[in-house]
Order: C-alpha cells, then sequence, then structure tokens
C-alpha cells in the first residue's frame, strides 16, 4: 500500500472529504424535511389534513417536475435558466391556440415541440457554439418570455374545458391518498430520473462530465450529444410543466412562473447538487424541493407574509450551499492541528 | 561567497527525524545536511517519504522527534511562513501563479513597496523584477501576465520570487517533470548561478541521469527511512537505482521480441492546418512504434487526431482495414483503439470519480445486467485490471486523487486495456512516475505487444525510446523526417533527426 502522505494526495483527500460530506448532506435534507413534516403536523393545525398535503405538494408540482432535469443538468456542470420562461412561454401557447380553436389534444404536443425546440437552441448554443449555458439561458430567460408576450400579449385565456383543469387540480386526488395527478407525474418522472442518473451509462457519464469534460471527452463520451440532450429534457419537461400550470390556475398568462428558475435551482442546491458539477444525488434534490414546497406551505398556513417565505427560501439556500464547505474546513483544520501537534517527548 | 567546495557547516539539516501520520511512519529517524554552494538529489521511490521530509524542512509537518537545524542551531518551524523567513523557499512541479497578475505583480504579491499614500509602487516592483531576472539570467519581462507562460517559466518567476525573500535553501519538487530538453537545460543553468551564490538546491527527480548532471551529492530513502547520503561521483545509475529499490531491478526496458503481424494501425498523409501536415505511418501487431520528437513537434497532436479526439482536416486512418470516422472517439474506440493520454490529471482520470468509476467509464456498454449498470460488474472488472496491472490502493471505491502518480498511470492503462484495444497510443506513458512502476510498465507494454498488440508509443524519455521501440518514428515541426529501426536507434541518431539538424540538442 502506498499509504505515506505525499503532497499530491492532500488536495484529493480534502475533495473526497468534501464529497463524503456531500452524500451525507441529502441525507441530512431528507432528515430535515422529515423533522420539518413533524415539527409541521404537532404545530399547525389543519397541515397534515389530506386536503393540505394534497394543496402543498400540488403547489410545487412545476417547480418540482422542472427539478428532474435541473438536477442531471447541473450534475453535469450545465445550468438552465430559462425553463420558467419556457413555462410561460407554453402556458401563453396553450393559451393563445385555444382561443384560436384549437383541440387540447392538438395544442399539448404543439407545446411539447416548442419545448423541444427550446431546448435545442440552449443546447446548441452551448454544443455546438461553445458558449458557457449560464449566458446563454440568461439570453434566452429573456427571448422565451417575450416570446410568450408575442404570443399572448398581456391577456389571460381562462375558459379552459372543466374536464383538463380537473385533472391538474388539488382537489382531484388518486382515490384514496392525497396525491394529485401532476404530483403521481413527478412521482413516476422522478423514479426514471433517478434510475438514470445512478444506475445508466449515461448517469455515470454526467458525473465524468461534470467532475472533469476533458476526461470524459477522452474516454470516449459523447458530452455534446449528452449534454444536448439534456437541455431539450429540460426544455421538454419546462413547457409541460407550463401546461400543467395552466391547467392547475385555469389561466393561461404570458407571466406564468415568473421566477420560478431560482426555485427550481435552489431546491436542486439545496439537496446537496454541487453547482460545480460531479456530485449530488437525485434523492437530495427531491428532498430539497419537497423540503421548499413543505416550508412554503408552513409558512402561509401560519399567515407569514410572502417577503418572508422569500427571505426564508435565501437562507437556506445560502446555508445549503456553505453548511457542507463550513463543516469540510473545520474537519481538515483539526486534522492539521493533529497531525502538527508534537509527540511527547523528552527535551 | 561559497563557491564550490563545501563549507564545513551545512545551512540547513534534519537530524533522526521521524513523523508519523496514524499508524503510518513517513520518516523513521532521517538524516540529511545541506551545504551551502551544492545541488543535493533526493532520490526514493514514490511513497519512500521525499514529499514529508520536504515538508519537514518547509515548516508544514512537525518532526514528532528529532530536530531540524539552521545554520547548526535547532529550530521549530510553525509554519511555512517561518520557513520562508529562514530562507528556505520550495519550488513545486506545478507552480501556483495568478493568472491576471503580471510576473512583477506575482513575485510581489501581498508585500508591494508602497509610495505616499499607500499606492503601489509599480516602478520599484519593475525594476526590482527585471534585476531578479538578470540576476538568473533570463530574459522575461516583468510586465508580462502570468497566463500564457509555459510551466517552465513559470517556475523561474517562482525561483525570483524566492530570491526576493533571499532563499538561501531552494527546494526544487520534480521541478523537470513537465519541462522540455530546453527548458531543462535553462533552469539547470539558473540552478549553477544559484549555487555560484552560496545557495544550496534540494532536488528532486525521477530522472536519474539529471540527478547525475546536476548534483554533487545525493541523499536516498526507503519507506521512510534513510538509506545512503554520498557524493554522486562515486556511483553509477545502478548502484542509485538498487539503493531506492532495494534489489537488483533486473531490467528497466525489458523488451520481448514478438513476431510482427499484419497492420493494425494505418495512417495515411493525416494533416491538420498548421499543427502537422501529411503524416504516414503503419503499426503492425506485436509492434511497439516510437513516436519522438521535440516537445512541440506535434506528436499528441497526431495522436489526438488518429483518435478522433481532434479533427484532422486531411487524410485518413484505419484500423484493421477500415477507415474512421473522422473526429469520433467513440468510433476510434468501438474500432479498436485506445488512448493513453499524457495529461492523466486532466485527460486520462477524473480525479473526483472513485478508481472503479474510472475504470468502467470506457465500458460502460460492458457493466450492464438488463440494460442497467451493475454495480457489480463495474467492481469485477476494476478488480480485475488492479490485480492484473498490481495496483495498489486500498479501496476501489476510493478516489483516484489519493493514489500516487504510478498508480494513476495503472488506473488510465487498466481503463483502456479492459476495452480489449487492437491498438493502443501511450502518450508519455512513464512521465512522472517512479523507477520502479517505469519498470512495470514497460514490462506490461512489451507483454502485450508480445501477444499482438500494436502499440504506438509517444516519448520524450530516450533512453525509454531506444529500449522499448522496433521502430522509432521522429517528427520535427509538424512533419514526420525520419524512420528509424531498432537496430541503428540511438539517442544520437533519434536526436539529429528530431531537431532536424545533424547536431545533438541543448539537453
Amino acid at each position: 500500500m502506498t499509504t505515506a502522505p505525499d503532497t499530491k494526495t492532500a488536495p484529493a483527500s480534502r475533495a473526497s472529504l468534501v464529497r463524503s460530506l456531500a452524500l451525507r448532506w441529502d441525507t441530512a435534507v431528507g432528515v430535515l424535511l422529515v423533522a420539518v413534516l413533524v415539527v409541521g403536523l404537532g404545530s399547525t393545525d389543519g397541515f397534515g389534513s389530506s386536503e393540505n398535503l394534497a394543496f402543498a405538494f400540488n403547489d410545487i408540482a412545476e417547480v418540482a417536475i422542472i427539478a428532474l432535469p435541473m438536477t442531471l443538468l447541473v450534475v453535469a456542470g450545465q445550468v438552465d435558466l430559462s425553463v420558467a420562461s419556457m413555462l410561460g412561454l407554453g402556458s401563453a401557447l396553450t393559451g393563445a391556440l385555444w382561443e384560436a380553436g384549437w383541440a387540447f389534444e392538438t395544442i399539448v404536443p404543439v407545446v411539447l415541440l416548442v419545448g423541444v425546440a427550446g431546448g435545442l437552441l440552449n443546447g446548441w448554443l452551448v454544443t455546438r457554439v461553445g458558449l458557457p449555458s449560464l449566458a446563454v439561458t440568461i439570453g434566452t430567460l429573456a427571448l422565451y418570455r417575450g416570446l410568450a408576450s408575442v404570443a399572448l400579449g398581456s391577456d389571460a385565456v381562462t375558459d379552459f374545458p372543466q374536464t383538463y383543469a380537473d385533472w391538474a387540480v388539488d382537489t382531484t386526488t388518486v382515490p384514496g391518498t392525497f396525491l394529485t395527478y401532476p404530483v403521481l407525474l413527478f412521482i413516476v418522472l422522478a423514479a426514471v430520473t433517478a434510475v438514470v442518473l445512478h444506475a445508466t451509462g449515461l448517469g455515470r457519464s454526467l458525473f465524468a462530465i461534470g467532475a472533469q469534460e476533458e476526461a470524459a471527452y477522452f474516454a470516449g463520451i459523447r458530452v455534446k450529444r449528452i449534454k444536448l440532450l439534456l437541455f431539450v429534457v429540460t426544455g421538454l419537461f419546462s413547457a409541460f410543466a407550463g401546461v400543467i400550470f395552466t391547467l392547475r390556475y385555469g389561466s393561461a398568462r404570458a407571466d406564468n412562473g415568473l421566477g420560478f428558475e431560482m426555485l427550481v435551482i435552489a431546491s436542486v442546491l439545496l439537496g446537496g447538487i454541487d453547482f460545480d458539477g460531479g456530485k449530488g444525488t437525485l434523492f437530495g434534490a427531491v428532498a430539497g424541493v419537497l423540503l421548499i414546497g413543505v416550508l412554503k406551505n408552513l409558512l402561509t398556513l401560519n399567515d407569514i407574509a410572502n417577503e418572508v417565505q422569500v427571505i426564508v427560501t435565501g437562507l437556506l439556500l445560502v446555508a445549503s450551499v456553505l453548511t457542507p464547505r463550513v463543516i469540510a474546513t473545520v474537519v481538515e483544520r483539526r486534522h492539521r492541528r493533529a497531525a502538527n501537534t508534537p509527540a511527547p517527548q523528552s527535551t | 561567497m561559497n563557491q564550490s567546495a563545501p563549507d564545513p557547516a551545512p545551512v540547513l539539516a534534519l537530524k533522526g527525524v521521524s513523523k508519523s501520520f496514524g499508524a503510518v511512519r513517513a520518516l523513521q529517524d532521517v538524516s540529511l545536511q545541506l551545504f551551502p554552494g551544492e545541488a543535493h538529489a533526493l532520490a526514493g521511490e514514490n511513497g519512500a517519504g521525499k514529499s514529508t521530509l520536504i515538508k519537514a524542512l518547509a515548516g508544514v509537518h512537525r518532526p514528532d522527534s528529532g530536530e531540524v537545524l539552521l545554520d547548526g542551531e535547532p529550530v521549530v518551524f510553525h509554519g511555512p511562513a517561518d520557513a520562508r523567513d529562514a530562507g528556505i523557499a520550495v519550488i513545486y512541479q506545478e507552480p501556483t501563479l495568478f493568472p491576471d497578475l503580471s510576473i512583477a505583480e506575482n513575485i510581489f504579491m501581498g508585500r508591494q513597496p508602497r509610495r505616499a499614500l499607500g499606492r503601489i509602487d509599480r516602478k520599484a516592483v519593475h525594476a526590482t523584477t527585471a534585476g531578479l531576472m538578470r540576476r538568473l539570467g533570463v530574459d522575461l519581462s516583468p510586465d508580462r501576465p502570468a497566463r500564457g507562460l509555459s510551466i517552465a517559466d513559470q517556475q523561474i518567476v517562482e525561483i525570483a520570487k524566492a530570491l526576493s525573500f533571499d532563499a538561501r535553501v531552494l527546494i526544487m519538487d520534480e521541478p523537470t517533470a513537465a519541462l522540455t530538453g530546453s527548458e531543462t537545460a535553462r533552469l539547470f543553468s539558473v540552478v549553477q548561478t544559484l549555487r555560484a551564490e552560496g545557495a544550496a538546491v534540494l532536488f528532486i527527480s525521477h530522472r536519474l541521469d539529471e540527478i547525475f548532471e546536476l548534483c554533487q551529492r545525493v541523499t536516498t530513502l526507503r519507506d521512510g527511512r534513510w538509506i545512503s547520503s554520498e557524493p554522486l561521483e562515486e556511483l553509477t545509475e545502478d548502484d542509485l537505482v538498487r539503493r531506492m529499490v532495494g534489489r537488483d531491478l533486473d531490467d528497466l526496458y525489458p523488451k520481448q521480441e514478438a513476431e510482427v503481424g499484419e497492420v493494425a494501425l494505418s495512417v495515411h498523409r493525416l494533416t491538420r492546418e498548421g499543427v502537422f501536415r501529411d503524416v504516414s505511418f503503419d503499426v503492425r501487431r506485436g509492434e511497439i512504434v516510437a513516436l519522438a520528437g521535440l516537445v512541440g513537434a506535434g506528436r499528441t497532436e497526431v495522436a489526438q487526431a488518429v483518435f478522433g479526439v481532434d479533427r484532422a482536416d486531411a487524410g485518413e486512418v484505419k484500423v484493421g482495414g477500415t477507415v474512421l470516422r473522422p473526429g469520433s472517439p467513440t468510433a476510434a474506440m468501438a474500432a479498436g483503439l485506445a488512448l493513453v493520454p499524457e495529461d492523466r490529471r486532466q485527460r486520462g482520470l477524473v480525479m473526483d470519480l472513485s478508481i472503479e468509476r474510472n475504470i468502467g467509464l470506457t465500458g460502460l456498454d460492458e457493466v450492464r445486467k438488463r440494460g442497467l449498470v451493475s454495480r457489480a460488474l463495474e467492481h469485477d472488472r476494476a478488480a480485475d485490471w488492479a490485480v492484473r496491472l498490481q495496483l495498489k490502493y486500498n479501496r476501489l471505491a476510493d478516489s483516484v486523487g489519493v493514489l500516487s502518480g504510478g498508480n494513476q498511470q495503472k488506473v488510465v492503462l487498466a481503463k483502456w486495456l479492459a476495452t480489449g484495444p487492437a491498438v493502443l497510443i501511450v502518450d508519455e506513458p512513464t512521465r512522472g512516475i517512479d523507477v520502479g512502476t517505469k519498470a512495470e510498465v514497460h514490462r506490461l507494454l512489451s507483454s502485450l505487444a508480445a501477444d499482438g498488440l500494436a502499440v504506438l508509443m509517444i516519448s520524450s524519455d530516450l533512453p525509454e525510446v531506444i529500449g522499448m521501440a522496433d521502430r522509432v518514428l521522429v517528427m520535427h515541426e509538424g512533419r514526420l523526417v525520419a524512420e528509424i529501426p531498432r537496430a541503428s536507434a540511438t539517442e544520437e541518431s533519434v536526436m539529429a533527426a528530431a531537431t532536424g539538424r545533424n547536431e545533438r540538442a541543448a539537453a
């Protein structure tokens, strides 16, 4: 065994330390989620009712659904800030086409296609033109929201048929549970995403790309194709989230979901997905998004103002990014102090 | 100033130093004396304790027992800053400069001379830096940004920085690992200048020829113990290797005769504008073909174009008779090509991932069970190759970054050999790895060739080229200029072709 410490191992062992903490971090968020649920049940009347739980989780269904492909993107070292705008574009198109007399069965595939096209544009700019995803998607964030306004102006379309709206609202649940259909869809998609990330070659590739893109490329991984695919899936999910949002509120507007991208990214980071890429678990991301949803609901039930909720979300996010690093630093410092303490000796 | 004869009083010494990390005894009763005006080599395999010794001298580690003596007086360094103030400077293999600052700003980072109102005295910074560069005999403008400097130039900046602290002891940890021949020659002349000024230099290198060229004395460590300190004049390379590995290394270049079969890799008029032009060659089954040349001659670029990570502008690559789709590593792999890249840490491995995931990365389709990646299969694949290549590790789930350089290289080899390639391209396969592992890698390449693998080996290590290759292809400024059969390959003939003239290179 080459166990003798040498210069080259120091940074690497620190990296593995950070990673092992990150792995524990997702468990910590899961534990925190359970704790918040328990505290909520004990302290807040009506929190535990199935009507409220159905409402609480349905209320974050779109954020949760978009958080799934976002997790894959962030693991691969990318980000998509245009998701909420694509949600808005999906919603506006749904409204505009419905107003124009299209059948709902035709509208949905068209909206999904637009989501794919938006994802292709993001992916194309990132992989072919070689721009950083942060810059590209800040641009398309504005672009897609602008297109949404072009599609629907400042109108709201509200006369959607009850049959479709019923599918999305929180008063319709899967019989015998508090799960709404959008939440059920999220659960299915989350299961699929978890398998993709943690048990397929594609998932393995994502971690490699996020940790060291060049090495992944040199190992024959089709880095560009995979990134493009991720952006397309993210666009697709975001557009579909736009349809859900429209039906849930019974209202198609160009400014639907404004600012949701921050909520999505906050959930993912809160769940321990490293913004630098290469680290994280889907369990953590799901726990992160549920935690944000439950907290939001608890704060609302306790009549705490929306502004405060935003502050709480922000603090949580900062804490989630900071805590693992602080712990790692403290642990490392303690190690170093132990290493430098001279053994007892007679002088 | 002290000239050549070692002063009787060592400027810096270790006496009976021991240091343990948990149960690991990194240093046991090690002594070392550094005299003014000498270049002293520190030899030993990876894990012998060289790095720990350097850190004890540099104030990073405090010894558990034993003493550090400065000018004969016991001292205790409470941190690297103490050691620096005592005139001890460490130059690492990969310097860490601020890329956006100029050379002068880097040298005076955090202690810039001030003028009135606390403004930085740029003139003084510039002039002092220019003076340091003159003293080192190096032509580098103080205003040049650190970004874009070669590693060699960055090291010079670090040395200048050390001099600006009035360093009397310079510790150089594998400074030549990433340097070209002429850069090494310049570094050595800088070291000679420092010696002439009375500085003591502790030099660490895996290249024995460099130790013999630069140093007067050598201290050898093995398994954390002091083995010997002696003048190099009285030693041969074989003696030194024996002290390092504790046994006779039967053969550093164990080239087996292999039966040469049909053409496995055929490169025809491959061109990448401005990089290389009209490169054509074949590699047959059972052959080890070396691609030699100076750094910058385009060897790595040819390998990368053959493998498809870079796109060639013209020409074609055939593996086993089929023409490869250009610009596609995936197609190259499917055809049986494997590339072990030069830059292990950036390109060869994903440093944050575990050993088994790194080895699994090239065979994501093969470690599947019912469509999903099987951790068991992934583990088995890695375990199998770890045994075959005698990898030294704790657990396969450990991050590959904790391994020594030699073992990291074995992981890269494992990752590619696991794909069952027909053609293996290795780019600087033994750079920066210790002599014992080096011999293992050579034995491996040789036996792979004997089993019918076609090997293309890029190497700047001439003894390795001469010792291992059946044929030597030589590149010069982007062109293939010579093909030398094993029988007539000598360091002189290869170097003559590589420099494009009939003279030996500076190194």
